[in-house]
């Protein structure tokens, strides 16, 4: 439960998101997100040019023993995604927030990341999870 | 080795094929195949050799102690086998004229009629093809029904947490929503809940007695109250069929409708993972729904003639699920089964199952292992939890599973259901001789002793097969489905 | 006891054991009044030997005559090697699978089958197969539908020759899902798709195009043209075949510019026997890029711990038991026995095997074309090449020539009802469906045609 970088906002659901000075926002999973799903080899990601509401399915993580639905922290267009899971899905368990990414959207509403945990608030929920 | 790489170019097995090589002339060139399937290139000797060694890098349950629970490994009578295999019955073409037909549908109507009284319900069609696809017929004949009588708001399935995987999917694939629904800590479903649940949207409820748990559930009148007074029908699972056989009906419990795993139950072969065959019986309401084609009776004075119902007799019928008629020659084993047992055959299968399980079950609890639910009844089947021996040892329930390979015996399901953390789900069956349980729960207790003394020794299992553990990860990630030259 | 090991001994020490009284007892939580009664509808047990007595003149009931019916299950000669080998108990009374260390014989066995379908359609990925041909086809529909993320509209262009049977089961199972059907009518003279049929529906939204080769009718599509009209109109095509004429004729992997995307079928041809209908098998392949939306189970080669290879269940979180209600399908077994009689099947005949069995086939069908076109008052409709079966009319009655023919020891052929052919109107009045496979000796022919000329005597006259 180690790896909760303070600069984040989270969903209870395991999903990361960074806002970018440029308006945009990335999604990932999270380090505990991994680490309870196992070896990840497959990343469904949305398509590019679509258009996702906060708290919708974007797509599924798979490992081997298990499937999660990825749901979207914040609405906006999907402006990119992350080409390299296809080859390399385990960097979403080696290095979940940086080269494990997912996607990148268009910021639609700046107010959806209000709704978002804070780095505590998510460890809370992880706590409160275990038990 | 791969039986591709044992072929050479130009070698095959010549008695096999017609000896002369036909002229085609009609068809035009672009229509015509390019270049060969690479096929393996292989003498007759060769191919016995290659699968008969093959088939001993199995376990099987007529080598093997096979106690996986949920799946009812039962011994597959030869006899069964044999019978279903004679000439006329593998010569008949599906679609032969019903005066070249009469043997096979006097087969077919009198199974119909067994299982119709073991289950104690109205009808019942043999054409799914599977658990799986008797499941769809079931929760599609539930959907026709509300349907017919304009009762279009009805869109929720409402499945218990433990249900096997194939319930809230088989939902789905009629068009349905499902709703979880908690399993109290005693097994039994969580009334109050279902109580919350229920309403004007509800269809039906899918549920397995004995349940997943290994447990029968109490509360099965009170269910069927709550979900019949809401609008909604009873599914039952027939996984577990075989821990109720000949003692109570699903009929009688309220159920609406139901398909059995004749795979199971009836003692049909596996085969490896199928053919299985799913059966679907129903209550009156039902009736007009029943997927076809099935055997009928024309009462013409004299002998009675046999003949298929199709979508002319049924009109309201779901309609045919196989190009035919389902798993033809399971079902024929299936009746032969019930001819071996008669009816007093029938309930014996629980009784020995039960008395089985739960000999096991104590034996097991006295060498040191948890029961999941050590106040209740075992049914045919039960569960232990591995969650002390896990955190106190680093040893898993997966372990003990490959170590247990090691002795001979063929795994529990594992991790399965979901709700119990590191268990083992054991079911030994009828079949099953006191030595032969004997002999597992022995194997336990020296696990579980390896465990405590040396717990590498147990991860690192199995030893003894033709490989070790596996990597799924790269079995994943590098996908490696079909050998290229 | 039938099967049932213990002695009275056994039972009084399990018993002593649990802590019980009796056996009834451990029934104790079932409420007594559930308890059901004495099952009068069940018959008495009885011996093996009497079962077999009984159930042997059951089948010889049914055996005796000479079967000229096709219509998706084909008479052929089965090598006495293949049941042989795959009956063995290690192979028969195994289970799915699951636990992989103890189950490489069933595992290899699989993905040498997955290999060998790959090579026959020509396309890159296959499953452990299906329940059969017709169901295999929903899967492929819906699996086209999961796939084909440009089309939105859930509707699925079905040719108007394929299987009818196929047609009715697509028709079952897919439908709860707010799936539409559409047919394509085809051209009555060629019995092929009507190419111009097809135009009316350019520019709207389909899934995917489904094709039957060779169709209902033995009659060859023009699958190059289809396969690319399809993919010029956005769709994925599906191609429904028999894999033995796949081994004479083009493979789906070599339909068109591209090939077809998925190809899906009746395994039943590979060393499995009529048997009334199944168990048979069920085989779909498809491009590399849709493997995810494939249905059921998959094996895969990895390697152990070690690094020796071996093999195991590979994408099961496509699965029901762990994706549940977000599975791409409930599908939970394959019908492995099945599969493997057709794995040794294949594996015996070769290529070259297969061809020359396909081969045959299509020699006898177009002997038995010719002594029929001799025939005066019946007409051979079919035109061109034909693949294992052709379509034939008859001047009076077909239900009462081939009831005529049956009671001769001939079942001549399956009935065609116009009312699955909606779109001919009533040019198939009176037509039925022969076969002839490599089985048929010239003899056969010729008694075929005895009969047939037998009962159109007979019935001559008869109202139609």
């Amino acid at each position: 439960m180690s790896n909760i970088p303070a600069e984040l906002k989270y969903l209870s659901s395991h999903e990361w998101v960074r806002v970018e000075h440029d308006g945009t926002a990335t999604v990932g999973i999270t380090y505990n997100a991994q680490d309870l799903l196992g070896d990840v080899v497959f990343v469904e990601l949305p398509e590019v040019g679509s258009e996702l509401n906060a708290g919708e399915e974007a797509g599924v993580v798979e490992s081997v023993k298990a499937a999660s639905d990825i749901f979207s922290p914040v609405s906006g267009e999907v402006l990119e995604i992350n080409e390299n899971l296809e080859e390399s899905p385990d960097f979403v368990n080696s290095d979940p927030y940086n080269e494990g990414w997912f996607y990148k959207v268009k910021l639609a509403d700046e107010s959806d990341l209000d709704d978002l945990l804070d780095a505590e608030a998510y460890a809370a929920a992880c706590e409160a999870e275990d038990h | 080795m791969l039986i591709f790489e044992r072929g050479v170019t130009g070698r095959n097995a010549t008695a096999q094929a017609p000896l002369v090589k036909a002229e085609v002339t009609s068809i035009p060139a672009e229509l015509m195949r390019k270049s060969k399937a690479k096929l393996p290139e292989v003498s007759e000797l060769q191919v016995v050799r290659h699968y008969t060694n093959l088939s001993r890098k199995n376990f099987s349950i007529d080598t093997q102690f096979y106690p996986l629970g949920s799946c009812t490994m039962k011994y597959n009578p030869r006899g069964a086998h044999k019978v279903a295999s004679l000439p006329g019955f593998l010569s008949r073409h599906p679609l032969a004229p019903e005066s070249h037909s009469q043997g096979y549908l006097t087969c077919v109507y009198e199974l119909q009629e067994i299982l119709k009284e073991v289950t104690g319900m109205a009808g019942v069609s043999l054409s799914p093809m599977a658990g799986a696809q008797g499941e769809f017929a079931g929760v599609a004949m539930i959907k026709a029904y509300h349907d017919k009588r304009g009762d279009h708001e009805r869109c929720e399935i409402i499945v218990p947490i433990a249900a096997h995987g194939t319930n809230p999917a088989t939902a789905v694939m009629c068009g349905y929503k499902v709703k979880e629904i908690p399993v109290l800590n005693d097994g039994d479903v969580d009334v109050e809940a279902l109580k919350e649940a229920v309403g004007p949207q509800t269809a039906g409820i899918m549920m397995t007695n004995p349940s997943t748990c290994g447990v029968f559930e109490r509360q099965i009148e009170v269910i069927a109250k709550v979900v019949h007074d809401a609008g909604g029908l009873l599914y039952y699972d027939g996984a577990n069929l075989n821990a109720i056989l000949g003692k109570v009906r699903p009929g009688d419990m309220g159920f609406d409708v139901l398909h059995m795993n004749l795979h199971k139950t009836f003692a049909t072969p596996h085969g490896g993972g199928g053919p299985g065959s799913g059966p679907v019986a129903v209550g009156e309401r039902l009736l007009p729904y029943l997927p076809t084609p099935i055997a009928g009776i024309e009462d013409a004075g004299g002998e009675p003639d046999y003949c298929w119902l199709g979508q002319e007799a049924l009109p309201d019928s779901i309609g045919r699920l196989s190009a035919f008629m389902g798993n033809a020659g399971i079902i024929l084993r299936a009746y032969i089964y019930a001819l071996f047992l008669g009816r007093d055959g029938m309930h014996r299968v629980s009784e020995f199952s039960t008395l089985n399980a739960n000999y096991m079950a104590k034996k097991l609890s006295d060498a040191g292992f948890d029961l999941a639910y050590d106040d209740r009844r075992a049914t045919h089947e039960f569960i232990i939890t591995m969650s002390k021996q896990a955190k106190e040892l680093g040893v898993t329930a997966m372990d003990f599973a490959k170590r247990l390979l090691d002795y001979g015996y063929h795994a529990p399901t594992t991790y399965f259901p979901l709700l119990v953390p590191e268990c083992l789900l054991i079911e030994p069956t009828e079949t099953e001789s006191i030595d032969e349980l004997d002999g597992f729960v022995e194997a336990m207790t020296q696990i579980l002793k390896e465990a405590e003394s040396s717990a590498d020794l147990v991860k690192g299992a199995p030893y003894s097969q033709p490989v070790k553990r596996l990597d799924d990860v790269k079995a994943a990630r590098e996908l490696d489905v079909a050998y290229k030259a | 006891m039938p099967f049932i090991p213990h002695t009275e001994d056994d039972i009084r020490k399990m018993l002593e054991t649990i802590g019980a009284q009796s056996i009834d007892q451990l029934f104790d939580e079932i409420p007594s009044h559930l308890r059901a009664g004495s099952l009068d509808a069940v018959p008495s047990a009885r011996s093996e030997m009497e079962i077999t007595r009984l159930l042997s003149e059951r089948a010889q009931q049914d055996s005796g005559a000479l079967c000229f019916i096709g219509a998706g299950a084909y008479e052929h000669h089965i090598p006495a090697a293949v049941w042989d080998v795959a009956t063995r108990g290690e192979f028969m009374t195994a289970y799915t699978p699951y636990q992989a260390e103890a189950s490489q014989g069933t595992l290899q066995l699989v993905y040498e089958f997955q290999s060998m379908m790959t090579a026959i359609t020509g396309l890159d990925v296959s499953n452990a197969s299906l329940y059969d041909g017709a169901s295999g086809m929903a899967e492929a529909v819906l699996m086209a539908i999961r796939a084909n993320r440009k089309s939105k509209s859930k509707r699925v262009l079905i040719a108007g020759t394929v299987h009818p049977l196929y047609r009715d089961t697509v028709k079952s199972i897919v439908t709860n899902q707010q799936i539409e059907l559409v047919e394509v009518a085809f051209d009555t003279s060629t019995l092929v798709t009507d190419l111009s049929a097809l135009s009316a529906f350019e520019g709207e939204d389909f899934a995917a195009l489904v094709i039957a080769q060779p169709n209902f009718f033995g009659s060859l599509e023009d699958v190059h043209c289809l396969t690319d009209w399809a993919h010029a109109q956005g769709m994925l095509a599906i191609g429904v075949i028999n894999p033995m004429a796949a081994t004479l004729i083009s493979p789906p992997g070599e339909w068109g510019e591209n090939g077809a995307d998925i190809a899906v079928g009746e395994g039943q041809p590979l060393g499995i026997p009529l048997a009334s209908g199944g168990p048979y098998f069920g085989f779909i392949c498809c491009k590399q890029k849709l493997v995810r939306q494939m249905p059921g189970r998959i094996i895969g080669r990895t390697v152990d711990l070690d690094g020796k290879e071996g093999f195991t269940l590979t994408l099961q979180a496509r699965e029901q038991h762990i994706r549940r209600s977000k599975a791409t399908s409930n599908i939970c077994t394959n019908q492995g026995l099945a599969v493997t009689a057709a794995t040794i099947h294949m594996s015996l005949l070769g290529h070259e095997g297969i061809e020359r069995v396909a081969r045959a086939c299509y020699a006898n069908t177009h002997r038995l074309i010719g002594l029929l076109s001799a025939v005066s008052g019946v007409e051979v409709v079919s035109q061109g090449a034909c693949f294992h079966e052709f379509v034939l009319r008859v001047p009076v009655s077909s239900r009462l020539v081939l009831e005529h023919m049956a009671r001769q020891g001939v079942l001549a052929g399956y009935e065609l009802s116009p009312a699955d052919f909606t779109s001919s109107g009533s040019y198939l009045n009176n037509c039925i469906v022969v076969c002839a496979t490599e089985t048929k000796t010239e003899q056969d022919l010729n008694d075929y045609v005895s009969a047939l000329e037998v009962s159109l005597k007979e019935l001559e006259g008869v109202e139609c």
